[in-house]
């Protein structure tokens, strides 16, 4: 495991896993932006993550690259490389790395729940494991989305004056509400920000189940009443959101299991609806690779080292420069 | 439980006050034995005397690891809510009332608490055990006032909020008398009214242009306004006590008044710092604040009396209906036949015209005083801010100009607005924030600002944007203290924007020697 950095950089061959600056070889675990960025020689990724690179930055944000089939393996040199599903949203990977007979798996963001909207996470045995712990403390135990969807569905029949606007990220967690609402048979027409239409339509064409959707226009205000509006949690603050009737401000994301949390950000509807694991499927994956050496990376990895610990795995934390918890996607 | 705990939660997470108003109504309207109990942790007159903040850490730490437990609150920062989130839920248990469940812990006994409260909170969901701990902590801080609890309770039933203000130190638990008046089934709670404290009569501010106009000066006097706490003063043969303006009893903390005061009367004054009844200003009277107890040093080095202003009973006899001129013969009828209080007596100033109390308003004792209150001779003694009767005038701030450092959006209507800003002034070569205001401006010059600040941020400090130093704001201001709390050691008294200095270049704003040498702060 000593051929990989503290920045997941492998030395050897020149490669990097998820760089925040442009290098040679790039191996993108998924979409979002703080992995994902503009600007490298070679990106390797599972062939949605790369499609949805060219939607965010365009056709020429690499100059050259690579698509990965789940489960298909990529050598260079004396090391083997295969992505598995994370779960975490549409195209997201896991990295395994093979080199002498070790078995290193980057988790990147994943989560082992249930989701339409993605292939489901895959769990991977291996030597050493890095995970990541954005929600790595046991008050984060998140609940069945379904219900908290449905809190959504209840507000809108109970307040037929108001319109929702739900803070969601444009990538995956937009999309992941949109399927939400349609496994619960709401078959409204979704409204969202302008900034969703691509990554919705792109779902839409792999066949995510999104429903109908419209982006919002200057229509006459008490058009949107009732309705649900989807936009970037940047929005919700803005005077962007005040054009519409009498809104209710609603946000999914795990960040909304801590009430003051939630008043801080004035949301008046709470969704916990996360795509990162929660404490309890973080310590199960930890269990369940059989991993003796674990590396944790991205948000809370206090309290997970110490549990670590005091299961006897090696533990510590990674610090990837350039990421702080709680602005991540 | 699931129905009070939701109206908590959606109270704590709900701006509006319409909204909250709303949310309570419709809880209250449910005609149960809860509601009794849920005015009761509304009004934070509900405790339980075996368990508080130290008992829930010891019995947080019997059921998960303390170190994870102590990281997660250093994350959350709020006790309950670190604890219903981290408890181990076992199967929830049947839902219960929130009587029945109130009434069940009160019987645990105190050898078994750890158990049996234990027990409680792992039936609970997590927003149930959320609310159960923020009643046994007390203090729900939801943004609810025990006001706006009875302004709802009020429009609920048609009453106005005065009535039940007027009796509600008087109420108690279960409130059925309450609720029975409220539904109209029997006529107001009768209450002995000699006993308990009697909500204050306060002033409103005066409009100088439209009421100086439309107002007799002949029908009314003045008195000072002094910058210390309004009390209520009870005396009797045989108990002293002091209320503060909320009704809080605040006796153990100046314990000089009570040892002190002789008659039976109940008395509305100013409470100030000061020797030989000369007040001493704010900031010393603030050394007496927010104590529960005063040792005898602190006694002796800022002694305080009282400055009577009205009486409401004298000698068991309810004075409130008469005029303020009658109460003020009663009041000094029991100041001449008790000499020896700690009390002595507001100044009355009589004027023809406004503009002879124009004078009084600003030049009297300097600091002191923060200007005059203007009362109706022949008013009642009223509960609240009744219009019509007594103002209060302001005398004209203080003023200075500093510069827009940081910036911060606001809440509730302003919620999208860059619309809490601070000030400073110059040290040196560098500028150091002398205060924060975020009131006094127009709607337009807020749209202004909020626009210059989105345009010209310089940097970010999570919700906190630091600006280009270009905007000069006049800063009014009632009073201004040296503290060692703030970096520019000084502490202003409800700074407020008074307007947008365009005209003038940051060069000229002073420095914070000079803001301490034109306000004499040392």
């Amino acid at each position: 495991m000593d051929f990989i950095n503290h920045q997941l950089f492998i030395k050897d061959i020149n490669v990097h896993i998820d760089p925040i600056l442009p290098k040679k070889t790039a191996i993108i675990t998924h979409g979002h932006a703080d992995h994902a960025r503009f600007g490298h020689d070679h990106v390797i990724a599972t062939r949605q993550t790369i499609d949805i690179m060219k939607i965010r930055y365009g056709d020429k944000c690499a100059k050259k690259f690579t698509p990965l089939r789940y489960g298909q393996k990529y050598s260079i040199k004396n090391f083997d490389f295969t992505l598995y599903p994370a779960g975490h949203i549409l195209g997201s990977a896991q990295v395994l790395i093979e080199k002498n007979n070790h078995r290193l798996v980057i988790t990147g963001d994943y989560k082992v729940g249930k989701d339409e909207t993605c292939k489901n996470f895959k769990l991977v045995k291996c030597d050493t494991l890095i995970t990541e712990a954005t929600f790595g403390l046991p008050i984060f135990q998140h609940p069945d989305p379904k219900d908290e969807i449905q809190k959504l569905i209840r507000s809108v029949k109970i307040n037929k004056n108001n319109c929702h606007i739900v803070g969601a990220y444009a990538l995956g967690k937009a999309q992941r509400v949109m399927n939400l609402l349609r496994q619960q048979k709401y078959n409204e027409t979704i409204y969202i920000h302008g900034s969703l239409e691509k990554l919705c339509q792109y779902y839409s064409k792999e066949k995510i189940n999104i429903g109908k959707f419209e982006k919002v226009s200057s229509k006459d205000k008490s058009f949107y009443e009732g309705k649900i509006i989807i936009a970037p949690p940047s929005t919700l603050k803005d005077r962007w959101s005040r054009r519409f009737p009498n809104p209710i401000i609603c946000m999914a994301s795990g960040w909304m299991t801590v009430k003051q949390r939630a008043k801080q950000q004035g949301i008046e509807l709470p969704l916990v609806i996360s795509d990162h694991s929660d404490w309890n499927e973080l310590l199960d994956t930890i269990k369940k690779s059989k991993a003796k050496n674990i590396l944790i990376t991205h948000g809370q990895e206090d309290a997970l080292v110490y549990y670590c610990k005091k299961q006897n795995l090696v533990s510590k934390p990674l610090s990837i420069q350039g990421r702080s918890d709680e602005e991540i996607e | 439980m699931k129905k009070f705990s939701s109206l908590l939660h959606n109270l704590i997470l709900t701006p509006s006050r319409n909204t909250k108003i709303k949310l309570l109504q419709d809880y209250f309207k449910i005609l149960d034995s809860n509601r009794a109990y849920a005015l009761a942790i509304l009004s934070d007159q509900l405790s339980f005397q075996f368990i508080k903040a130290s008992k829930l850490r010891e019995l947080v730490y019997e059921q998960v690891d303390q170190h994870l437990f102590d990281y997660s609150y250093d994350y959350v920062g709020d006790l309950a809510e670190t604890i219903s989130l981290i408890w181990p839920t076992n199967k929830e248990g049947k839902s219960q009332n929130l009587s029945t469940l109130i009434e069940s812990i009160k019987k645990i006994k105190k050898s078994e608490i750890n158990t049996e409260f234990s027990k409680v909170l792992s039936e609970l969901s997590n927003n149930e055990r959320w609310t159960l701990i923020k009643i046994c902590t007390g203090g729900l801080r939801i943004g609810v006032s025990e006001r706006l609890v009875k302004t709802a309770l009020a429009d609920l039933y048609n009453k106005s909020v005065n009535e039940i203000e007027e009796i509600w130190h008087g109420l108690e638990f279960p409130y059925e008398n309450l609720f029975q008046w409220l539904k109209n089934e029997t006529s107001k709670p009768k209450i002995d009214f000699k006993k308990l404290f009697h909500p204050m009569m306060l002033a409103n501010p005066i409009d100088e242009e439209k009421d100086f106009k439309r107002l007799d000066a002949n029908e009314f006097h003045a008195e000072y306004k002094w910058d210390g706490i309004r009390v209520q003063l009870m005396v009797s043969s045989n108990s002293v006590s002091l209320y503060s303006r909320t009704g809080d009893n605040i006796s153990s903390a100046f314990p000089e008044i009570i040892e002190t005061t002789k008659g039976d009367a109940v008395i509305d004054g100013e409470l100030l710092v000061g020797g030989n009844f000369k007040p001493s200003g704010f900031n010393d009277l603030q050394q007496r604040l927010n104590r529960k107890k005063a040792s005898k040093d602190l006694q002796k080095k800022f002694p305080v009396f009282i400055r009577a202003y009205d009486i409401l009973f004298y000698k068991g006899k309810d004075l409130r209906k008469l005029s303020l001129v009658k109460r003020r013969k009663y009041l000094e009828k029991f100041q001449k036949e008790n000499t020896t209080n700690q009390i002595d007596l507001s100044t009355i100033i009589n004027f023809s015209t406004w503009e002879a109390l124009t004078k009084y308003k600003n030049n009297f004792y300097d600091d002191l005083n923060e200007g005059v209150m203007i009362k109706l001779k022949n008013s009642e003694y009223l509960p609240g801010r009744k219009k019509g009767y007594w103002y209060k005038w302001k005398k004209n701030p203080k003023l200075v100009d500093a510069i827009l450092m940081y910036a911060q959006r606001g809440h509730g209507k302003r919620s999208s607005y860059y619309s809490d800003f601070t000030f400073g002034v110059w040290k040196e070569n560098e500028l150091v924030p002398i205060g924060k205001a975020y009131s006094g401006y127009t709607d337009k010059e807020l749209l202004v600002l909020d626009k210059f600040i989105r345009n010209n941020t310089t940097n970010k400090f999570g919700p906190v944007r630091e600006v280009k130093k270009e905007i000069i704001l006049e800063v009014a201001f009632d009073d201004v203290f040296p503290s060692n709390r703030h970096k520019s050691g000084v502490a202003m008294r409800f700074p407020r924007i008074h307007r947008i200095r365009w005209d003038k270049p940051i060069n000229e704003v002073i420095s914070i020697k000079e803001f301490k040498k034109e306000f004499k702060i040392d």
